[in-house]
């Protein structure tokens, strides 16, 4: 007898969420497997690269991930339009970091002004993050989701404390909307439980399980990932299968390796070199976990894990 | 758990008099409430039904699916019934359940009809011989009548075996007796058979604040021996199962998971 390979059945299945308009709108999620186990069900969508850029100058980025961008950076179009243009981007994530109140803390009307600039520059999918200040998020993202009315958007991250506002914002201009926990599977259930409630599809949800740099608390993340993963697919669980969101970039160009010059650590070998493969083997890891959307900063780290999903699937 | 609402049986008033009527309103009313709750499928019991039982069944059946998107769990003895609610059944919303068989040969017809009609059947572990005495006595059984399933063509996962739950007031002993025989019924097949319970009958006369409490904590041990389904109001013990399911890591807690 013929060698069958023993396979799982799962009864639940993950959403499928589109975002952004017309021929350059893109689908992720609606798989029925564990990640890439397209041996066992279907894998309808591949997981989606957004490429992160922000309202003000990243003064705070390390400068081997300001390279790339040195030129557009200090404007946000330009900055949208080389990603979409030059580096092929199939998504953008317009982070309004400029709204902090603890640095420029720059207006809600400011920022919808640029996310009406960066609407009006792009045609591929944005999706639109405040500055995680709570309080600040809740008014900035009403703003933003005005300005971006029904352009199918992403906003985010409603949180606990300011999901009511957040959520009504993404209700009321049709935009889809990121849910984050800190790292807590059953808080992210309930989260998702109280936005459901208020009467957002889950369709229409990502859930953000807060990401986590390799070497600084990584298998959390996964650890969560993969569990709210199993829950949606062995479980059935409706609450757990929205998609799953892993915000790479600015929890890896944060942390030592990304950024110790070779003068200080030379035994660690190239800089630049270092967090590239820092961010890639980082998002890898949570791909593996489950995410369906990652949003990143390097452009060769994009190219590399672009490759990864091209290969598994 | 698969959740069995009970509250459509004649021996209700408001559902006799609601029969007798062909009032449909009461009973919709009854299924929807269950639907809600967290039912998964709907017991329709009209009882013996030596008169009229097809047509009774048959309106029951559709008056019933009409409104809510669920099997039904057929509940006579009456044969002819059972095969007029199950020519009328809509198998959009799953598969329909015959209550149902037994080892008693009066009661074989019953598997005819569920391999006739590709359906699910409840085995009730008694015989002719009376009740049985312990949980090995329903084992016993229980292997007999799947034996007869498969003879008969029924396949043994659409076998659901009941052990024959008793009153608590009157029969104490039996309730152990119930809950061991839910776990060796599972032991009895690769994969584990399929078992169900009339929950409320073990409650049955007790003083009304009782039942529900003595329902509840009952269908805690059942589940915990890995019960697939129970006859049981929904209202009443929706609580206990989404709680249970936690407990027991099927449902993933979080703070509202009752209202889920």
């Amino acid at each position: 007898m013929a060698f069958t390979p023993p396979t799982e059945s799962y009864t639940g299945k993950v959403c499928a969420l589109t975002i952004g308009l017309g021929d350059k709108a893109i689908t992720f999620g609606g798989e029925n497997v564990l990640p890439f186990h397209a041996f066992e069900g279907s894998i309808p969508n591949k997981p989606v690269i957004a490429f992160e850029i922000q309202d003000i100058p990243p003064d705070d980025w390390p400068e081997q991930v300001r390279k790339p961008y040195k030129d557009v950076a200090n404007d946000p179009i330009s900055w949208a339009k080389y990603c979409q243009d030059t580096l092929k981007a199939k998504a953008i994530a317009l982070r309004l970091i400029g709204t902090h109140p603890d640095g420029e803390n720059r207006s809600p009307e400011d920022a919808a002004k640029t996310v009406k600039d960066v609407l009006s520059a792009i045609n591929i999918p944005l999706i639109i993050l405040g500055s995680n200040h709570a309080e600040k998020d809740a008014s900035v993202l009403i703003s933003a989701a005005e300005a971006a009315k029904d352009k199918n958007c992403v906003i985010g991250k409603a949180q606990e404390a300011n999901y009511k506002t957040i959520v009504a914002a993404a209700m009321a201009h049709n935009h889809k909307l990121i849910a984050m926990s800190e790292l807590d599977i059953n808080l992210s259930k309930q989260l998702n439980i109280l936005i459901i409630q208020m009467g957002l599809e889950r369709e229409r949800i990502i859930i953000d399980p807060m990401c986590s740099a390799l070497g600084y608390g990584l298998e959390y993340t996964y650890s969560v990932m993969e569990r709210i993963r199993l829950a949606a697919l062995t479980q059935n669980d409706t609450t757990m299968q929205p998609p799953m969101l892993g915000d790479v970039g600015m929890y890896v160009w944060k942390v030592k390796e990304t950024q110790a010059s070779e003068t200080d650590i030379p035994n660690w070998g190239s800089v630049e070199e270092r967090g590239i493969t820092w961010e890639a083997v980082t998002a890898t890891a949570l791909l593996l976990a489950g995410a369906d959307l990652l949003i990143m900063r390097h452009p060769k780290a994009v190219v590399a894990v672009e490759k990864v999903i091209e290969e598994l699937v | 758990m698969l959740i069995i609402g009970e509250k459509l049986s004649i021996i209700a008033k408001r559902v006799r008099e609601a029969l007798l009527k062909k009032d449909k309103v009461p009973i919709q009313e009854i299924a929807i409430a269950q639907w809600k709750a967290g039912a998964g499928m709907i017991d329709a019991n009209i009882g013996p039904a030596e008169d009229g039982g097809e047509s009774l069944m048959e309106w029951m059946v559709t008056t019933i699916q009409e409104v809510v998107p669920l099997p039904i769990c057929l509940d006579t003895t009456n044969y002819k019934a059972i095969e007029a609610g199950l020519k009328v059944h809509n198998n959009e919303w799953g598969r329909p359940l015959i209550n149902s068989t037994s080892n008693d040969p009066e009661r074989f017809p019953m598997l005819e009809l569920a391999a006739k009609f590709n359906s699910q059947i409840i085995g009730l572990t008694v015989g002719k011989g009376g009740l049985p005495a312990d949980a090995e006595e329903r084992a016993a059984i229980a292997a007999e009548i799947m034996a007869r399933a498969m003879e008969y063509g029924v396949p043994l996962e659409d076998l659901y075996l009941d052990p024959l739950v008793l009153q608590i007031a009157t029969s104490q002993d039996h309730a152990l007796k119930v809950i061991n025989a839910i776990k060796m019924f599972q032991e009895l097949n690769d994969p584990p058979m399929k078992t169900v319970v009339g929950l409320s009958n073990v409650s049955n006369g007790c003083p009304k604040y009782i039942r529900p409490i003595l329902n509840s904590y009952f269908l805690s041990l059942l589940m915990y021996e890995g019960l697939t389904a129970a006859i049981a109001d929904a209202q009443e013990v929706a609580a206990t199962v989404k709680t249970i399911n936690v407990i027991l890591g099927k449902t993933l807690y979080a703070h509202s998971y009752l209202e889920m």
